[in-house]
């Protein structure tokens, strides 16, 4: 008998506020109006996706002091965005970035156990830490986090968030007329920690939600992500969409579960992907450099060079051959509201400039040879059976896809990849439970501390 | 007929109901409070009844009988969800109501309220409103660990901020709610309509001419801006502010479009909006006057007596007399309909009418109190095609950034 197959989880993320979405397409629609975030969600729930995935920024980004106008800009509240998307999807589980260094433990999870009940059970949440002064000044603290501390601050502010979901117990709520008794037993929701981020007590608000808690996500891939996500997290999100690549991190992470004591099973590895379909292999790499060339105009290509130049190269033609000059090491940074891509900006440009040479290469043909290709292209058939390769090689659990058209860049995979992947047993036909942890094959969230039988606030 | 000729009725949604033992009648469904397809419902009812806009209550601290301070009752409704999540989870299940939840401007971020409610008005296509609230306690202040308050405890009323207690204290709340709302107007601004081009032969998304730092800085906080949400269809969603005391008309005047009042009798209701137009003459306000809405607690039956027995049922269930901050009306249909025309003419917009229990009394205002009013020729009998704003003959703003010339 031959060991079960092992599935494959699929999700897409909304098309995000960088190059990879491209608005300049004739068919790309509004990256604000709901009707967009709708028809996306309704697209991967008709293909049975285990979720949707929303990103967050919270300030828009600048170069050279100003904002950047050359991608899309401008996007909802996630909260909002997921809540609403509830009530136009029944099963489709519903995951959002939510940063937890510009927030506080108590209102963000008050948030996601709302958003918990009024999903009936399909929350996710990827926890991130900023830690810049930039995106400070949008907030009462301003930029008061050492990077340092950040995996400190994410660690902290998720424990306080666990305390607060399991304040209540399952059965707090009789809400039995006959009685009287609304609830089982006074004080609900008390809590109380003390930690060196966060010193807080109280009453939490929300009864225990479906879940118990979201679904937690980690997206970072240092050493500190890896543990963190290994400690806490049900998934994690990450970006090595290479088979040789992608098994070495899977093994790594997978690795350090069992310190933890925790199993393989109890934490998804989910690597965003991007895709270019076509109707024969030739017809999808002809679209693949389109749709790359669609992703880095001329002026994205000097955008990118500057991110490692460090300069203003506003003057450079972009069908011409790289600077001959090096990239300032000695300034700061021209960019802020994203991470810089480049830790040696020397060693890059060196690199930069004997592939131009070797493949004589424009700027913008270099940018869009260095700058990451599709992960999978080919024929819908081929895409497949890529998929299903990573997947079963080790090398992911499955993947969350990336789209390059709001709102219709997932519809041809919907209709056509999916069906070969169900065809081969690897993926659902029809979702087995009403909840997130369902679709990703989770047991149900464990307390992380025992349940409370009430007690006076102090 | 102007829009504010005729009457505007609003309905304030909370648990089971206002009063405390509402789970507890024949007909309130107290087990599905945490579900959607309750608040779904609720919406639906107060749509079919073309209400101008639902509002849904909300605070950071657990439902109390004791301002302040837990109480360790187990017979009354504790718990809730978060207003503007359940505001959003209803919007795509509705087409004509607005939709205002309470958020509360003290421990929050401004920056996050700003763009949650520029979200749920995209996502209603311009019905989004949001109630600004202050959190006064030492209770909630608590659960943030940012800030010390002091202890206004007061174990005679329910918990309410506009309650007496340290005067300095709550009139910094109180001018803290009012920078919080100056953040929020101001980020829904920092976009230009328009600031979207999409000009291929440029290559830009946006102009950023069009994006303008709000760069507003106060006692309690600085938000550099702009927002990362676009400017919302309403260009400005609508403010609205419950006031009792002094600083919170005064905060109305400042910042609010619609203010909640709560005269105790038909004698009252001219003071109470004398009281209004006196605050906006005090802080200078310039545009469009306040909005005036008188909340109402009801009990409301068909046969003549039914409410009052109802009431009255409650009450002993609960093992006290239930007092409120707003008038109860106990009655019918009818007879409320005759009071609210009394009411009516002394210069107020509508009503924000509280079911003492849910879903009857909502549904004795959509089902019947609003028939009546039709009848009279006073309520509309159709939502046409606007926005919150134009339904309460507010027109969409000029953007206070849109003359100032290229920033950034």
């Amino acid at each position: 008998m031959s060991a079960p197959v092992k599935q494959v989880h699929l999700a897409v993320h909304f098309p995000g506020v960088n190059n990879t979405t491209v608005w300049s397409d004739p068919a790309a629609g509004s990256h604000i109006e709901f009707s967009s975030f709708a028809h996306l969600a309704r697209t991967a729930e008709r293909a049975k996706f285990d979720f949707f995935f929303l990103a967050e920024g919270l300030r828009l980004r600048e170069q050279r002091g100003r904002i950047h106008d050359l991608d899309v800009v401008g996007r909802p509240d996630t909260f909002t965005v997921l809540a609403a998307l509830a009530a136009v999807t029944d099963r489709l589980g519903l995951a959002g970035t939510i940063n937890s260094t510009f927030n506080e433990p108590f209102e963000v999870a008050r948030q996601f156990a709302s958003l918990d009940h009024l999903s009936e059970g399909r929350a996710a949440w990827n926890v991130v830490t900023s830690w810049d002064a930039f995106t400070g000044e949008n907030f009462r603290r301003g930029g008061f986090l050492p990077q340092a501390e950040r995996y400190e601050r994410a660690r902290e502010f998720l424990a306080t968030a666990e305390e607060l979901w399991d304040s209540w117990d399952d059965d707090a709520v009789e809400a039995d007329p006959a009685s009287g008794r609304f609830l089982r037993r006074p004080f609900p929701g008390t809590f109380e920690h003390h930690g060196p981020q966060f010193d807080i007590r109280g009453q939490f608000t929300v009864p225990r939600s479906p879940q118990g808690r979201p679904v937690i996500f980690q997206a970072g891939d240092s050493d500190e992500g890896r543990e963190f996500a290994a400690s806490s997290a049900d998934a994690i999100f990450s970006r090595h969409s290479t088979l040789e690549a992608g098994q070495r991190f899977y093994a790594d992470v997978k690795g350090r579960l069992a310190r933890y004591g925790r199993t393989p099973d109890e934490l998804k590895i989910l690597p965003a992907a991007t895709f270019a379909l076509g109707d024969s292999e030739g017809d999808a790499q002809e679209q693949a450099a389109l749709i790359r060339r669609q992703q880095v105009s001329g002026q994205t290509a000097i955008l990118f060079l500057e991110h490692v130049w460090n300069r203003d190269l506003s003057d450079l033609d972009p069908d011409g051959p790289l600077p001959d000059f090096d990239p300032d090491v000695s300034a700061p940074s021209i960019i802020q509201g994203r991470a810089n891509v480049s830790r040696d900006p020397l060693q890059t440009a060196s690199e930069w400039r004997e592939l131009a040479e070797a493949k004589q290469l424009s700027i913008r043909e270099l940018m869009i040879e260095v700058t990451g290709r599709q992960s999978f292209v080919g024929t819908p058939a081929q895409v497949a059976d890529q998929i299903d390769s990573f997947v079963q090689a080790d090398a992911a659990d499955g993947f969350i896809l990336v789209p390059h058209v709001t709102p219709g860049g997932l519809d041809r995979f919907a209709d056509e990849v999916v069906p070969l992947l169900q065809e081969r047993g690897v993926f659902r036909a029809d979702y087995s439970g009403p909840t997130l942890r369902d679709h990703l094959g989770l047991a149900p969230a464990r307390r992380s501390t025992p349940g409370r039988r009430g007690g006076v606030p102090a | 007929m102007s829009v504010l000729d005729g009457f505007h009725v609003a309905t304030a949604l909370d648990g089971a109901g206002w009063h405390p033992a509402a789970w507890r009648e024949a007909g309130a469904r107290p087990a599905a409070l945490f579900t959607p397809e309750y608040w779904t419902g609720l919406v639906g009812e107060a749509e079919r009844g073309l209400l101008d806009f639902v509002t849904f209550d909300d605070a950071l601290g657990l439902q109390s009988s004791r301002r302040g301070v837990a109480d360790d009752r187990v017979d009354r409704v504790r718990g809730r969800l978060d207003a503007v999540l359940t505001a959003a989870r209803v919007a795509p299940t509705s087409t004509g109501i607005g939709l205002v939840p309470v958020a509360t401007t003290t421990h929050t971020e401004p920056f996050h309220a700003s763009k949650a409610v520029a979200t749920l008005d995209y996502i209603s296509g311009g019905r989004a409103g949001v109630q600004a609230r202050v959190s006064a306690t030492a209770l909630e202040a608590g659960q943030f660990g940012r800030r010390t308050v002091p202890d206004l405890r007061d174990d005679t009323g329910p918990g309410d901020a506009t309650g007496p207690g340290d005067g300095q204290f709550v009139a910094d709340l109180f001018d803290e709610a009012a920078d919080f709302v100056e953040v929020m107007r101001r980020l829904w601004d920092s976009w230009e309509d328009g600031a979207e081009i999409r000009d291929v032969a440029t290559g830009r998304f946006v102009d950023r001419d069009k994006l303008h730092p709000i760069d507003f800085e106060g006692r309690w906080f600085s938000v550099r801006g702009p927002s990362i949400t676009p400017r919302p269809p309403q260009g400005q969603p609508v403010v609205a502010v419950l006031a009792h005391v002094p600083v919170a008309f005064r905060l109305a005047a400042r910042c609010a479009d619609v203010v909640f009042v709560t005269p105790r009798s038909a004698e009252d209701v001219g003071a109470v909006v004398s009281t209004v137009r006196a605050a906006e003459r005090a802080v200078g306000r310039s545009g469009d006057p306040l909005r005036v809405f008188i909340d109402l607690m009801v009990f409301l039956d068909d046969e003549p007596g039914a409410a009052a027995r109802r009431r009255h049922g409650l009450d002993d269930l609960d093992g006290r007399v239930h007092r409120s901050d707003a008038a109860i009306f106990t009655g019918t249909p009818h007879e409320l309909t005759d009071l609210m025309t009394v009411w009516h003419r002394q210069g107020v917009t509508g009503f924000r009418l509280r079911p003492a229990v849910l879903p009857h009394d909502l549904e004795a205002v959509t089902r019947r109190l609003v028939p009546l009013l039709q009848d009279r020729g006073v309520f509309r009998t159709g939502y046409g095609d606007g926005t919150l704003r134009g339904r309460l003959g507010l027109a969409r703003p000029a953007n206070r950034y849109a003359t100032a010339g290229p920033a950034l």
